[in-house]
């Protein structure tokens, strides 16, 4: 079969089979890449410590029914919002960590770059994959907890809360998976990115808030784990929906007189902005750094 | 007509130059064989051609179309096989194989029969759907191979395709890529096996430290060499001792007999194909019992180690 196509200064050659356009070729990517997720070991591991966790937060729960428990909004405040964002972190870290790296690493890049695809395609339909089946884990949590929340509290177990946050959470794990794929396309050593985006996330970010916040004295606005509380906050009232951060300030005494403690959480909006700036930021720099890299 | 070239295509890493200024064009059906000793740079212009690294200086094109703008396109006709790669261990190569197929646009309606007939060409029909994860290093390289042929390319880019390959791999390879000589096809292959070369390639580009030695035609580069000699290797299946040998000398233009092992004897005869035809009905008159009667890589070998040294 041959066909007429264009190159890009607009010159006529003729192939004979038609490879599909970019934006056909992600998604078939994508859906590959999604089935090597599901099939691996990770996954495995990921959805077993989904599980065990959410057995031994049902069984906690359970055990300390009566004091713990008072009303829908404040269960999932504490279990979902307490639990949603290590699951992110742990998911973005097991698909997203030698996303990149371990293209070249285990060259299985070299058996991608054979075919007739730009470099993007390959990050683009790897993120799509990382994202779906992080959420695939985030899923199997946020059922074991509506599980626990329809067991107490019924029909009431759905709060509009609750889906708001779940949206929430899908933004930080863009921003999560955004950093993890940067930090992947930085090293040619998939062990880097693995360890580099655990400690980050882990423990970095929120060593960073605690400093700004406490030596700076300013709104940590610049942390994206200071911008993932409104998958919390969510669940307060009265819900802070701006752009701007809520602030408060807490009198304490001190052997040498009164201090006092300042603390920020942010406007919905903001944060939501905040975690999408991430997102974006990180992309555009990790593809960037992808199409120079070379299959040496 | 397919058409590989390279225009002073240039690799730097750092201050070593791995490739300098390498022109070449390549045009029509034939096999090319890239020879060279290790580190001269066989595997960087074949990266360089594929677009998997980046040139320095220079531009290389497939079909005419500049690689390093229009990847896609440029290898939208090509097939091609570096080193040796590695497959998602969790697919099968069914899957594997599908997914480039996909990637590459093959209608789904044609895809199964397709993927088929590759898997029986490198005879891993059987494997089909067992994960690649427990595949030995060989079985491997057969699917690579068989992913590099699935879209049925003008063009084919290999490097050392028999790497990692057992002795019945290294022959089924070489029968493959007899086999694609079949239609008009442009094969460009890079490998360290002068006897496969002999066999299946029709002409020959030698490079040593970066810079390209000679690019011709197989015969050309023997003839030129040798001042008008072949050689062919005989096998026979009694024993091929100095007496066979005087025998044999005695046919009209062989200029020399050497003897290789206990059953295969070297013939050196001067003229060409009509000298070639002579000698051999000359040498099933003798009944020494001939097995075989083949192309002798000696002569190649010889070029490639008298250029080599040259260079150094
Ligand atoms: N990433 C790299 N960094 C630095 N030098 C490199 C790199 N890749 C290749 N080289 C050098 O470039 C030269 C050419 O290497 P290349 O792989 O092209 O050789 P080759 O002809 O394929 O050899 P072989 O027969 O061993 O496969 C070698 O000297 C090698 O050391
Ligand atoms: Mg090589």
């Amino acid at each position: 079969m041959e066909i007429d196509t264009l190159n890009e200064e607009g010159m006529k050659y003729t192939t004979r089979l038609k490879v599909p356009g970019t934006i056909q070729q992600i998604p078939r990517l994508a859906r590959y890449q999604i089935s090597e997720y599901l099939h691996s070991k990770r996954f495995i591991a990921l959805v077993a410590i989904v599980v065990a966790i959410g057995a031994i937060f049902s069984f906690i729960m359970n055990y300390y029914r009566s004091t713990a428990i008072t009303d829908a909004v404040s269960f999932y405040s504490s279990s979902w919002a307490g639990g949603v964002t290590f699951i992110i972190v742990l998911s973005a870290v097991f698909f997203g960590g030698d996303s990149i790296a371990g293209e070249f690493q285990n060259k299985t890049g070299y058996f991608l770059m054979s075919a007739p695809i730009r470099r993007s395609t390959v990050y683009v339909g790897k993120f799509i994959a990382a994202f779906l089946s992080s959420f695939v884990i985030v899923l199997i949590f946020l059922l074991i907890m509506i599980a626990n929340g329809a067991y107490y509290f019924g029909e009431n177990a759905f709060p509009w809360q609750l889906g708001a946050s779940l949206l929430f959470s899908l933004a930080y794990l863009l921003a999560v998976l955004g950093t993890t794929f940067f930090f992947s396309s930085l090293f040619k050593t998939s062990s880097y990115g693995f360890v580099l985006t655990a400690i980050l996330f882990l423990i970095g970010f929120s060593l960073l808030q605690t400093v700004v916040t406490g030596f700076a004295k300013t709104e940590p606005w610049m942390v994206i784990s200071y911008a993932q509380g409104v998958i919390g906050q969510v669940f307060n009232s009265p819900i802070n929906w701006g752009l701007s951060a809520t602030v408060s300030t807490t009198k304490f005494r001190t052997p040498s007189g009164i201090g006092t403690l300042t603390t920020y959480s942010p406007g919905i909006a903001e944060g939501i902005l905040i975690m999408l700036c991430y997102f974006v930021l990180t992309s555009i720099a990790g593809l960037f750094l992808f199409e120079r890299e070379e299959f040496t | 007509m397919p058409t590989l070239e390279t225009v002073q295509l240039t690799k730097k890493y750092g201050n070593f130059t791995a490739l300098d200024h390498l022109d070449l064009k390549m045009e029509g059906a034939k096999c090319v064989g890239f020879l060279g000793p290790n580190g001269a740079g066989k595997t960087t212009t074949l990266k360089l051609l594929s677009d998997m690294i980046y040139p320095t200086e220079g531009e290389c094109y497939i079909n005419g179309i500049p690689v390093k703008s229009n990847r896609k396109l440029a290898l939208a006709d090509a097939g091609v096989l570096i080193e040796t790669p590695e497959i998602y261990p969790s697919l099968t190569p069914r899957e594997a194989l599908t997914m480039i197929a996909d990637l590459r646009g093959i209608p789904s309606s044609e895809r199964k029969t397709r993927i088929d007939e590759v898997l029986e060409e490198v005879k891993m029909s059987e494997w089909a759907d067992q994960r690649v994860g427990k595949f030995s290093k060989g079985m491997k390289q057969r699917i690579n191979v068989a992913a590099s042929l699935v879209h049925d390319p003008d063009i084919i880019i290999l490097d050392e395709p028999a790497t990692g390959l057992d002795p019945r791999g290294m022959a089924e390879i070489r029968q493959i890529v007899r086999g694609l000589k079949k239609r008009d096809r442009l094969i460009f292959m890079s490998s360290h096996i002068l006897q496969e070369v002999t066999d299946v390639c029709d002409e020959v580009a030698l490079i040593n430290k970066g810079k390209l030695i000679f690019y011709d035609t197989l015969a050309n580069v023997t003839a030129r060499f040798a001042d008008g000699n072949y050689s062919v290797d005989v096998a026979l299946s009694r024993e091929a001792n100095k007496d066979v040998a005087r025998e044999v000398e005695t046919i009209k233009n062989v200029t020399s007999c050497e003897i290789l092992d206990k059953n295969r004897l070297r013939i050196t005869f001067k003229g060409g194909p009509k000298a070639q035809q002579e000698l051999l009905e000359s040498m099933v008159k003798l009944h020494l019992g001939m097995l075989s009667f083949a192309d002798s890589a000696g002569t190649l070998e010889e070029v490639y180690l008298s250029e080599i040294e040259r260079g150094d």
